[in-house]
């Protein structure tokens, strides 16, 4: 069976992926042929059509959610025995370890200054990322709106969406490619700081600007998706509105601010509140450019470093990063509900 | 991963019929012609457009460029001088895929061999969910779609360390098993939303013919149902495409092995332990590029539509 699990030739992996692929097939079809027989109870029907997902959630995302809440509470230390002193454990012949409850993981993430480094890093990544991404966005999207080309506007501007994030770490990280002033530079923006008259920049190490180098490349990716949703909204405001605003004698950057604007707020708003998290917990990016050094990481990619980088030590303290991740989505998501709530009462 | 439920509204441009096309586009030629004074000022609003798409273009298509330049080109002038200075060659790529030390075809398959089951079989499971939740009456049906729907604020990285811990006591740890589930779990509560979205859009009336013609709920599902619904797996499917493909989390926890490891983490550590072999790198990257780039391109308009029914995950 071992080739189930490690498989090493191109061949095994794709019979592994078939059978896997073959396994779940046969699974559900015997489910779906059990609830399909005649008098069979509506819950067993339910339980058909629910009964995998349910689970799968339950096991893979709520237990999940309680255990690391539970683990980001609780410290590793050496176990003491009733003797006061440390037990070994007779298989290893080393110092045994227990789990405590305490804060001190909390405590350690909030007042360490490379763990407040980080939180503040995030922050900036939370904050700029969708305001910026946002207006680029919605800028272009008013500017190409029914002018000819707008589709190759648009698919240009969309295309780094498709591009993944470590590509485009990739394609940043030439552009930033820094050399010595006294050689020809091959990083497109230091070639421009020279063209203007400027010495080349380490755009990825100079503090604590590089962080903000990194958060332009996500601005990069972001910005294709609040075009789209806006420029589609921006296509639903109906047409008597824009006709009374020209009436009026709107025009140009007062038809923007007074009609466009008000009309696309609750878009705006879905869109602010998906980049936010998609920024919340971009890791790929982080990782690929800096790996967190240089004063750069945040809590996404500070919690892998944490949790699978740093022993026992680290994982309660990737723990606790992961749940402070978790408390700052809240109020993100209940302020996208109210917003929602409230578009709709206006209807 | 999102909640944006108030973006159902929005209006899908994307699924006119070619009669209501054909008007559409002279309506907006007409609209066009009738809103030349409303618009920015035309000149200036053109000027920074082009720009700004100027400006998002650069960077993919420096290192284009750059993938099909010799090395010691590549090492000594930047990308921009090609045009003066023109040498194309095809070795960055055949070195990047073959290479013995950073070789990219047997992660490329690798991200094949995640992707398609990380695919197919969320998309299996939340259909069937998404049919139960529109049309299957049962009592706690609502309490349990909301649950799950706001499952999805669970960040990914709050389930890993559980979820290792599952799978090590299982034996699977390090194969493609555990890769395959988690994107899997990942992925239901977007799809199970997404598609009821679509799911209860199908007429009442129809579903209520075929009940009276005698079918269950399984005939239902795969006889009415599923053929109403591909544009929807369509705009699905490429999400979850995109993502699975280009995911390097998930890869790097619960597949580390290099025997298992897919395209986007070994580009990841190309750039880190081969920052400067910018002719791998390069051609590499577009490697990893063209698969996702390729479906995207060929299936925008179900990609636009996913994305205005049902926000994006991130």
């Amino acid at each position: 069976m071992d080739w189930l699990l490690r498989p090493e030739t191109i061949a095994d992996k794709v019979i592994v992926m078939v059978f896997a692929i073959v396994l779940f097939i046969a699974i559900m079809s015997a489910i779906l042929w059990l609830i399909d027989r005649p008098n069979v109870p509506n819950w067993l029907v339910v339980v058909g059509f629910l009964g995998p997902v349910t689970l799968a959630i339950a096991i893979g995302l709520l237990y999940p959610a309680l255990g690391t809440t539970l683990r980001s509470l609780q410290v590793s230390q050496t176990a003491i025995g009733p003797d006061g002193k440390p037990i070994i454990n007779p298989q290893t012949g080393q110092k045994s370890t227990e789990l405590t409850f305490s804060l001190d993981n909390y405590v350690k993430v909030f007042t360490e200054p490379n763990f407040q480094k980080v939180l503040l890093n995030t922050m900036f990544w939370v904050i700029l990322v969708p305001v910026v991404a946002t207006a680029f966005g919605l800028v272009y999207a008013v500017l190409v709106d029914r002018t000819r080309g707008e589709k190759l506007a648009k698919a240009l501007v969309f295309l780094p969406m498709a591009i993944s994030m470590v590509g485009a770490s990739i394609i940043w990280k030439f552009m930033y490619e820094y050399r010595d002033a006294s050689f020809p530079q091959i990083g497109f923006l230091n070639q421009v700081l020279i063209w203007i008259g400027l010495d080349p920049y380490q755009f990825i190490i100079n503090e604590p600007w590089n962080t903000f180098f990194l958060i332009v490349v996500m601005v990069w990716i972001q910005t294709g998706f609040a075009m789209t949703v806006l420029s589609a909204a921006i296509k639903a405001v109906p047409d008597d509105i824009i006709e009374a605003a020209q009436i009026d004698g709107a025009t140009g950057f007062k038809m923007f601010r007074r009609v466009t604007v008000p009309s696309i707020r609750p878009a705006a708003v879905v869109v602010l509140t998906t980049i936010a998290m998609g920024s919340l917990k971009a890791f790929d990016i982080v990782r690929t450019m800096t790996g967190g050094n240089f004063g750069t990481s945040v809590v996404a990619n500070e919690f892998y470093t944490q949790t699978f980088q740093q022993g026992q030590a680290g994982v309660g303290i990737g723990a606790a990063l992961a749940v402070v991740l978790f408390v700052i989505i809240i109020p993100v998501i209940v302020y996208n509900v109210r917003q929602m709530r409230i578009s709709e009462e206006m209807r | 991963m999102s909640m944006s439920g108030s973006a159902v509204e929005l209006p899908i441009t994307t699924d006119l019929t070619p009669e209501e096309k054909i008007s559409a586009r002279q309506l907006k030629k007409d609209l066009r012609l009738q809103d030349a004074k409303t618009k920015l000022s035309s000149p200036w609003a053109s000027g920074i457009a082009i720009f700004l798409a100027i400006l998002w273009t650069i960077p993919t298509f420096g290192l284009f460029v750059t993938s099909f330049r010799p090395p010691e080109q590549i090492k000594t002038s930047g990308w921009w001088t090609f045009f003066a200075n023109p040498g194309v060659t095809f070795d960055n790529y055949i070195n990047a895929w073959n290479n013995s030390s950073g070789g990219l075809g047997g992660f490329f398959l690798n991200s094949f061999v995640i992707v398609l089951p990380a695919v197919l079989i969320p998309i299996s499971l939340a259909l069937l969910a998404a049919y139960a939740f529109a049309w299957i009456p049962f009592k706690g049906r609502d309490f349990l779609f909301v649950a799950i729907f706001a499952l999805q604020i669970v960040p990914i990285q709050v389930t890993l360390i559980p979820l290792q811990t599952i799978f090590v006591n299982l034996g699977l740890q390090n194969s493609f098993w555990p890769v395959w589930t988690s994107h899997t779990i990942f992925a239901l509560p977007l799809a199970i939303f997404l598609l009821h979205n679509f799911m209860k859009d199908v007429p009442a009336s129809i579903v209520e013919a075929a009940r009276v013609d005698g079918c269950g709920h399984v005939k239902i599902f795969f006889i009415v149902l599923l053929p109403l619904l591909v544009p929807a797996l369509a705009a699905f499917a490429i999400f979850q495409f995109l993502w699975v493909w280009n995911d390097l989390l998930v890869a790097l926890v619960f597949a580390p092995s290099p025997n298992l490891k897919p395209i986007t983490a070994a580009m990841a550590e190309l750039s880190g332990t081969k920052g400067g072999q910018w002719e791998l790198l390069s051609a590499g990257a577009f490697i990893a590029i063209v698969v996702p780039l390729a479906v995207f391109l060929g299936l925008q308009r179900y990609f636009v539509r996913g994305l205005l029914a049902g926000g994006v995950k991130g």
